[in-house]
């Protein structure tokens, strides 16, 4: 049988080409591997080397032709044995094929344009529209969930700091499940930078709670590579500034391998560590990551607020089968809470808690933010407005049931963050609030920020750069259409 | 011993090294599946170029061509329950695992078919049944991924250890050294093993890589290094078995360095301008291993030149199934492009 010599596509791009030379002539014997022509791409000039073996029976596009088109026929190579009679037909078949239309490719249906051009399903092609996003960033809460959904009330709580719930939350899922493991940075001997791993290395031993040396990349995707072997890493960043060491293997390899693996890998791993602003470490030390990795598909990204948040969603995160970025707060650590007081406290991811009831514009916060929010609220009380105020939990999936319920009852909202504003949560709220709650605004979302300044280390600078209740107060009373009291 | 391999190896020749590595002491059923082995990859990714010049292979597309006998040969030293893991230039992993071509071909056109639903392509494929954990496409990056895969072996005392594999382009990234450090600190059973194909992209070895020998890389952490020719599928073997046996033992990571060359460009859109024809052909022509074993296994009389002949085209025969799976497999469902983001809690 003979077989088409097509003009080869040479770079991710090359639509045609120049047959600059042809390094076989007619009627001499080709080898696999052997070099048949050169062809110019648009980037370089590359060799193109035979795949099958025969004689090269006929060459049908001239040293020297400029814009060959890929695929189409330039020579014929005859089989061991094969005579004139054979090279005729193929000759004429080539011929039609390439008179067809030049790019359209070869006739004989084997080629790119009966694998991509036909429409079957092509993704890219115009005829068939990709389907609609199941939006996975935004899908916490169902649509059809009821809007006042009470929190569940628990008879019994006690009185906890966010150091110890975090706590809590991991011995109770080392003891639960042998898989689960802690590593990083001091988390062992020293008990934690935070004191969050206190006790743990006592009860657990040192094949559980492991120290590692200062190398985030390292030890990252380590942990990554320990989840795809179905082990359950809780990975401790000292900070969470000090995951951008890391953010290749959190995002290139712990995000991204579930999906180019066609869901064989996955990957269920702990990010966790202090997130955002301590006080006076000045730029390096103080940023919030939120936005960062709530951008990434993939990725399922926590902050809680309080230390039932930080016990029942850290639970709720070392049992999730996919990796999970977990961002505390410093300044939070040492607050204390009722958590309640149940055997197994686990709270759902992609649900976020109303801390308040209100009616009048809805505060959306996370983190921290949510203690300044409160705190703004009582303000705004006294001044005749009721602020409600909600908790997100988790950033990814966006809770956007529980978010739009309150506008569409308040119709006023206003975003806080301790975030940069350039693409920070706020935005995707408001962009949120627009397309599925615009006929319901009364006002335009309004957000409050952190500055968009690296962080200054004076005292008063650090502060005019945080966000502040009383910002949050002010830009109430503007969706409000107020003036100060 | 071990210099004198390293001379021979460096100096691009696989002539008389073959004396060190008779095929006495191998079995016949052995050698036939090693020259299998590394023709069922030549073969694979000749026809992978080809299908790529059709344009029903995008993107960026590696060859494997003339490193077959590394991970043929190290496959022969794996047992069921060890963990491999390498970068981009992962097909000759993925065969030589026994991942079965229709499917890898299939990926590379990204078919529904393909061992990722064609939503990984040729960077990107993994196999949990055959201990393949990819397929990783930035560089250096399964080093780390690799020696947590390790750390997951000792963890769960399951007995298996981790092949991974980097290129020498990789070497000078930090993680790697990062990776090396936890490693010998913890005795993780990890074979690391560099893919010395003298050039990362455009730029040779001695052009990225202060002078000094890359099997001592990991010297400072007490990792031991050998050089080892990785033209010769047999030098392999008998020069790794120690390097395993030693993880094997619990005794922590190895380090090899496999002298090897890629015949292709570095992607399927480079012309390897930063070599000479020269100096392809010279290695093509006096060390390739598929032709070296062969030589080998007739001057011994082990087979003769129609055995060989038949393995030949039932190779043949195999990729042109792929091939063929490879370019009739639907493409993915359109729905499929939302799928497999997050495993359903």
């Amino acid at each position: 049988m003979t077989t088409q010599i097509l003009m080869p596509a040479l770079s991710p791009t090359m639509e045609e080409g120049t047959l600059a030379r042809w390094l076989k002539q007619e009627g001499d014997t080709v080898a696999a591997g052997d070099v048949l022509a050169e062809i110019e791409t648009d980037k370089a000039t590359m060799e193109f080397e035979a795949v099958d073996e025969g004689t090269l029976g006929k060459i049908l596009v001239a040293a020297g032709t400029e814009g060959v088109k890929v695929n189409q026929p330039i020579g014929i190579l005859l089989d061991e044995g094969e005579d004139e009679s054979a090279l005729d037909a193929a000759v004429q078949e080539a011929e039609t094929a390439s008179g067809s239309g030049g790019g359209g490719g070869g006739g004989n249906g084997s080629g790119p344009a009966a694998a991509s051009d036909s429409g079957t399903a092509a993704p890219a092609s115009a005829a068939t529209p990709a389907p609609r996003a199941p939006d996975k960033s935004r899908e916490g809460a169902p649509e059809d969930a009821p809007e006042d959904a009470p929190e569940e009330v628990y008879d019994s709580t006690k009185r906890q700091t966010v150091r110890e719930a975090l706590r809590d939350a991991m011995a109770e899922e080392m003891r639960a499940d042998p898989a689960v493991f802690v590593m990083g940075e001091e988390v062992a001997q020293y008990e934690g930078a935070y004191k969050i791993t206190q006790g743990l290395l006592a009860e657990f031993g040192d094949k559980r709670v492991v120290d590692t040396p200062i190398t985030e990349m390292g030890f990252a995707g380590l942990g990554v590579g320990a989840a795809f072997a179905r082990l359950k890493p809780i990975v401790e960043f000292m900070t969470f500034n000090f995951s951008m060491q890391a953010i290749d293997q959190i995002i290139n390899s712990a995000a991204k391998t579930l999906y180019m693996a066609g869901g064989q890998m996955g990957c269920p791993i702990v990010f966790r560590g202090p997130n955002g602003a301590a006080a006076r470490v000045a730029a390096q030390h103080s940023q919030c990551y939120a936005s960062w990795y709530a951008h990434v598909p993939g990725l399922k990204v926590i902050a809680p607020w309080s230390a039932a948040d930080a016990k029942g969603l850290l639970k709720a995160a070392i049992r999730d089968p996919n990796p999970v970025v977990f961002l505390e707060h410093e300044i939070l650590y040492g607050q204390t809470f009722d958590v309640p007081d149940v055997e197994d406290f686990v709270l759902p991811i992609g649900k976020a808690k109303v801390e308040r009831r209100g009616t009048d514009v809805t505060l959306v916060a996370f983190s921290r933010m949510v203690s300044h929010c409160l705190e703004a609220a009582e303000t705004l009380a006294g001044e005749g407005i009721e602020a409600e105020v909600i908790n997100l939990r988790t950033l990814r999936p966006l809770d956007t049931a529980t978010i739009l319920a309150s506008v569409r009852r308040t119709n006023r909202v206003v975003t806080v963050e301790e975030g940069w504003p350039f693409a920070g949560i706020g935005a995707e709220i408001g962009q949120l609030c627009m397309e599925e709650a615009f006929d319901w605004l009364d006002a335009p979302v309004t957000r409050v920020t952190g500055k968009d300044v690296p962080m200054p280390y004076a005292a008063n600078l650090e502060k005019l750069a945080l966000p502040q209740p009383d910002q949050v107060v002010e830009a109430v009373r503007g969706v409000c259409y107020r003036s100060q009291a | 011993m071990a210099a004198t391999r390293r001379s021979r190896a460096s100096s691009g020749s696989g002539k008389g090294a073959a004396d060190a590595a008779q095929t006495r002491g191998f079995e016949p059923d052995q050698l036939e599946h090693l020259y299998r082995s590394m023709l069922v990859i030549r073969r694979f990714e000749e026809k992978a170029g080809q299908l790529y010049g059709m344009g029903l292979i995008g993107g960026f597309c590696h060859l494997y061509i003339g490193q077959e006998a590394v991970v043929v040969g190290l496959q022969c030293l794996a047992r069921p329950g060890d963990s491999i893991i390498t970068s981009y230039r992962d097909h000759g992993h993925m065969l030589a695992t026994g991942m079965d071509p229709k499917g890898v071909m299939a990926e590379l056109t990204g078919r529904a078919t393909g061992y990722s639903k064609g939503k990984g392509g040729s960077m990107h494929m993994f196999s949990r049944e055959k201990g393949f954990f990819g397929g990783h496409g930035i560089v250096g990056a399964q080093v780390p991924l690799g020696t947590g895969l390790g750390f997951a072996h000792k963890y769960t005392e399951d007995g298996g250890i981790c092949f991974c594999y980097l290129g020498d382009g990789a070497v000078n990234q930090g993680q790697v050294y990062e990776s090396f450090n936890m490693a010998a600190l913890w005795s993780l059973p990890v074979v690391y093993v560099i893919e010395n194909n003298k050039y990362g992209m455009g730029t040779s070895v001695e052009r990225a890589s202060a002078p000094g020998d890359l099997s001592q890389r990991g010297a400072s952490y007490g990792i031991p290094g050998k050089a080892i020719n990785g033209m010769n599928v047999l030098e392999v073997i008998e020069g790794a078995g120690e390097a395993v046996e030693h993880v094997r033992a619990g005794n922590g990571p190895y380090l090899l360095d496999l002298k090897t060359y890629r015949y292709r460009g570095h992607s399927m859109s480079d012309p390897a301008k930063y070599r000479t024809k020269e100096e392809v052909s010279k290695i093509r022509s006096e060390s390739d291993p598929i032709d070296q074993l062969k030589k080998r296994l007739l001057d011994d009389g082990v087979f003769d030149e129609d055995h060989l002949k038949e393995i030949d085209k039932q190779v043949k025969g195999i990729i042109g199934e792929a091939a063929e799976f490879a370019q009739n497999s639907p493409e993915p469902d359109p729905a499929e492009l939302w799928t497999d983001v997050l495993v359903d809690a």
